[in-house]
């Protein structure tokens, strides 16, 4: 097997359209930390970034294959650290999602599954060698995805453990399920949906009251609806030009919620217009399309399992995150991938991205 | 579960299609956020501007002072003073249960005092702020300003308060002030623009020319982020503050005629029958208008809802009571216009016969005609007036002088008496009239009521020729017209009315109440007498038991009449009349004897004024010389005295 992945090969188009982001990124938690005392949040992400970049690098080395190789043991590593976190975890926000080791770096498991979850569910479905999927491969999918997937709920942690659900659909559509599971498993999962939010046992009901409070914000001005409110109003009174750096009154006012992480995407559009929020999303466009091409290109399928599992988590943020900044979705504290500020948000992305070169770099293997 | 790697085949490749249909979702995911995006920022971007502008920008109200009261001589009657208030921003609140016992300590109010206010305004938007506790002292500021970051709900803003003379002085014409009231909102377009909360007159003066006197409140835009922390301001729109008035009141008078009533139960209105103006005001018991302009206590509100001779009632303008033998004075005119009067003469042997009843006078005042009937006010003469009279006549004339209507007054709530007739009982009673009632109204008892300011209009009206006057408490020319007439329509009453009277009836009529207050006997104010002075009246003793109306208006149970006099100088065309009721003062004569105090610093004023013209045409005078001994000046009084006019 010859192996010549050289940095001739990265993907340098892209890494240029991540930069732009990052940039755009950078410049915004700037912005939106300026007034509070978040000022200097800035220069942090900047060194998240380079440890991204640097981290993007280093796994863009090791051939991706070796990566599937070691992914059932990561897994189970990743089982292990979500049960640790469970039981010797940092409480935050009344939720254990964060394990404190001595210098104080803190690490969150749950974002790191994402990234073991998207190797393992890409070694899983590439293992099927693109037969039809049976009712038990199904169940399998269902158990790797759902078994991490309910430990992080129960941090509670309900954004991330969603986003862990685009990874097993793309690996179903792409693995070769039929019209006929799909539809079936569709309706089982809106009467079990319908049946879960009734009960009110596996949701709390503030999660419960995030998720619906999106449609009616008004009826809920101080919870969640408030800053649904306060977002919609940042990015509408950003208006076509915005009101430029600096400027945003909802931002630099601090009426909208975390402006640099979950609601960045809002602090932008106020201070950008819809010609800056256009532009961002141009760019995620851009990004996706650019992944999907190098996952055509991949050497093999298992290739094309892994970029696509990176493009559903990344399509999938990037809606949850703008749906809810603009009123279209619930308040799941879904970072924007590239643009929110964040440690583990960033070096997930620039991982992810990192593979995605490391398949790209490997696409003339044969 | 999973085989290794190296045993799959690497050559299976996914079908393109499935590529391009994630793009196709992604394109459409993202077409569907461009829409969203469109829709508030290009569609809605006036609606969600103007709503962050909402957010960041919090406009201060900058309350306008509000108009001072003076006295017709330009002396203050009604003054503000700064004061701070705390306001409650409700949208501000996080956590009622940890925060309101910090502003309850803080504000040295309690938990359910906060609650309550915040009860009171639940109608009110919540962006609006709420009066939490006026007229705060400095270290409440303090607090205030120290909690700025916890407590973003507490505001304070300045404010001028209302400064009344104290003890209750001219309380009732001045009025108070307090916040608008529900029903104030509900249901008086007056008040359409007000909100709750605002500072508005809520009696007497302060009331009727509240939309002159309030001014307008100017604001100040603050830029606010969302804790309500002030990090800028944008501009300021001044308060133009309210117009500065003066009443008609002499502050003289008014304070004689507080000083004669004090003590006492009653009133004393005081008034210019040239034009009109009401020269002092006074109604007892009164109550302190500064209380209500801070927030009222429970204590002092009880203390007047339960005081049985009703302390806010304005008794000059809404006591209605039997006027007496005050009312012989109407009847007086009813006879002598009618012709009845002049040829009457009446046999007093302490009283007389009617349809069987026998009607007491209290005295035997021998042969009576209507030249002594008045100065002896004998009862027997005005029963036999009444009689030939008969009720219709007797109520005509005294309805057109201004009884059973409001005379008008720019106060509100006043009251219009009640003039009995046979229209009157039969609308009212569904009964006729019998003949016998006519008897003791004759002597202003029966169901005859009138206000002290009807009396002293009335009377001082007779002795002017008939010529009845709006009586005021706004010295013209200060508002502009249509205000003025916006006013007068919104109090309608007998206004500005004149009945003609006979020259020679006139004569007889003043004479006769000039006689009142002269020596004689059986005058019954001789006692009023004021040396040199053209002191004309007439006394009125009136029942206050056996009567309805009397024991509607009259919750105690004090049984001794009420003492009337409507005294005026000089006795034809005066130049002031005074009406005093003192209730249960048991003799006409006590009343006159406290007009005869008002009288006598109103001439005093007088002959010091002309003193002071005579100084002022003549420097060389010495200023040494005491006003008082000045011969010149009583010279000046009595010259202008009874000159009938011509004409009448």
């Amino acid at each position: 097997m010859q192996r010549s992945s050289s940095f001739r090969d990265f993907d340098w188009p892209l890494l240029l359209l991540i930069g732009l982001l990052s940039l755009a990124s950078v410049l915004e938690i700037k912005s939106a930390t300026l007034m509070t005392k978040f000022r200097g949040f800035d220069h942090k992400q900047l060194g998240f970034l380079a440890a991204g970049l640097l981290l993007m690098f280093l796994i863009s080395l090791i051939d991706y294959h070796r990566l599937i190789d070691a992914a059932p043991w990561a897994y189970g590593l990743s089982l292990l650290a979500l049960v640790a976190v469970r039981l010797v975890g940092t409480k935050v926000l009344g939720a254990r999602r964060w394990i404190k080791f001595p210098g104080g770096i803190h690490f969150q498991p749950s974002e790191w599954v994402k990234l073991v979850l998207i190797l393992v569910v890409a070694r899983f479905f590439w293992s099927r060698g693109g037969r039809d999927l049976s009712w038990s491969d199904i169940a399998k999918a269902f158990l790797l995805v759902g078994l991490p997937l309910l430990l992080v709920l129960s941090q509670p942690d309900l954004g991330t453990s969603l986003t862990y659900v685009p990874i097993l659909l793309m690996g179903l559509f792409l693995g070769g399920i039929s019209f006929r599971q799909a539809g079936i498993l569709t309706i089982a999962f809106l009467i079990l949906g319908g049946a879960v939010l009734k009960s009110g046992k596996v949701l709390k009901p503030y999660q419960v009251a995030r998720l619906t409070s999106f449609m009616d914000p008004e009826n809920d001005p101080k919870g969640s609806g408030y800053q649904i409110r306060q977002s919609k109003i940042a990015v509408g009174s950003g208006g076509v030009w915005g009101k430029g750096t600096n400027r945003g009154t909802q931002t630099q006012g601090d009426f909208l919620p975390i402006p640099y992480t979950d609601f960045i995407f809002a602090a932008l559009s106020e201070e950008h217009g819809f010609i800056g929020a256009v532009a961002v999303l141009l760019l995620y466009f851009v990004i996706l399309m650019r992944l999907i091409q190098n996952a055509q290109t991949a050497a093999d399928s298992s290739g094309t399992f892994i970029i696509m599992g990176i493009v559903a988590v990344l399509i999938f943020q990037i809606a949850v995150n703008i749906g809810m900044v603009v009123g279209l979705m619930p308040v799941t504290g879904i970072p924007l991938p590239l643009l929110s500020y964040g440690g583990s948000s960033v070096l997930f992305t620039f991982l992810a991205l990192g593979i995605v070169m490391n398949v790209r770099m490997r696409r003339f293997v044969n | 579960m999973i085989p290794p790697s190296q045993t799959i085949d690497r050559e299976e490749k996914i079908a393109p299609g499935k590529l391009h249909a994630t793009q196709y979702v992604i394109v459409l995911i993202l077409a569907i956020l461009v829409v969203g995006l469109w829709h508030l920022q290009v569609l809605g971007a006036t609606n969600y501007r103007s709503l962050a502008e909402a957010n960041r920008i919090r406009k201060v109200p900058v309350l306008a002072p509000r108009g001072r009261l003076f006295d017709r001589e330009g002396r203050l009657l009604v003054d503000n003073y700064p004061s701070t208030s705390c306001y409650l921003l409700r949208e501000q609140i996080k956590d009622p249960a940890t925060e309101f016992p910090m502003i309850a300590a803080g504000l040295h109010l309690t938990v359910a005092q906060i609650e309550s206010t915040m009860r009171h305004y639940a109608a009110a938007p919540k962006y609006h702020s709420i009066p939490l506790k006026q007229n705060i002292t400095p270290d409440e500021q303090a607090f205030i300003e120290a909690h700025r970051y916890e407590l973003p709900e507490l505001e304070t803003l300045d404010e001028q308060r209302r400064l009344y003379p104290p003890d209750g002085f001219a309380a009732h014409l001045i009025g108070y002030v307090g916040e608008v009231s529900d029903q104030m909102l509900a249901t008086d377009s007056r008040y359409a623009a007000y909100e709750p909360g605002d500072v508005v007159g809520r009696s007497g003066v302060e009331a009727t020319y509240d939309a002159i006197l309030r001014g307008t409140n100017g604001s100040r835009d603050l830029i606010v982020n969302s804790h309500g922390k002030e990090v800028g301001h944008l501009g300021q729109e001044p308060a133009v503050p309210g117009q500065d008035l003066k009443l008609t009141i002499d502050l003289d008078l008014q304070r004689a005629a507080e000083q004669a009533l004090d003590g006492k139960t009653g009133a004393i209105v005081a008034l210019d029958p040239h034009t009109g103006e009401v020269l002092a005001m006074v109604s007892r018991p009164t109550f302190d208008p500064n209380q209500f302009s801070v927030r009222l206590s429970q204590a002092y509100w009880s203390t007047i809802l339960n005081n049985p001779d009703h302390p806010l009632l304005n008794k000059a303008i809404q006591a209605q009571l039997a006027p007496g033998s005050t009312f012989k004075i109407i009847m007086s005119v009813a006879g002598l216009e009618e012709g009845v009067a002049q040829d009457l003469h009446v046999q007093c042997n302490g009283g007389a016969s009617f349809y069987g009843h026998f009607f007491a006078c209290d005295r035997h005042h021998g042969s009576v005609t209507i030249a002594n009937a008045i100065p002896y006010s004998c009862d027997t003469f005005f029963y036999t007036l009444a009689n030939r009279l008969g009720i219709d006549k007797i109520a005509q004339y005294a309805t057109a002088l201004g009884f059973s209507q409001r005379t008008g007054i720019d106060l509100p709530e006043e009251a219009s008496g009640t003039m009995p007739s046979t229209a009157w009982k039969l609308k009212n009673f569904h009964e006729k009239w019998y003949a016998g009632e006519t008897i003791s109204v004759g002597i202003g008892q029966g169901a005859v009521t009138a206000t002290p300011l009807q009396l002293a209009r009335a009377l001082g009206g007779i002795a002017s020729g008939g010529v009845l006057h709006r009586p005021h408490l706004m010295l013209p020319g200060q508002i502009p017209s249509e205000m003025a007439q916006a006013v007068r329509d919104s109090f309608p009453g007998s206004g500005d009315t004149t009945t003609p009277l006979t020259p020679a009836n006139w004569q007889t009529i003043t004479d006769g109440m000039a006689e009142v207050t002269s020596a004689g006997p059986f005058h019954t104010a001789a006692a009023a007498h004021l040396e040199g002075i053209d002191f004309a009246g007439k006394t009125g003793t009136a029942q206050v038991i056996g009567h309805d109306a009397l024991a509607r208006t009259n919750k105690s149970h004090n049984t001794l009449p009420n003492a009337w006099f409507v005294g005026m100088v000089p006795r034809r065309n005066p130049d002031i009349v005074v009406a005093v009721l003192w209730e249960h003062g048991n003799w006409g004569n006590n009343s006159a004897k406290l007009a005869a105090q008002l009288i006598d610093v109103y001439v005093t004023k007088q002959r010091l004024q002309d003193h002071n013209l005579r100084l002022a045409d003549s420097p060389a005078t010495s200023p040494a010389v005491s006003p008082a001994g000045n011969p010149a000046a009583k010279e000046a009084v009595s010259s202008s005295q009874p000159v009938p006019s011509p004409g009448e």
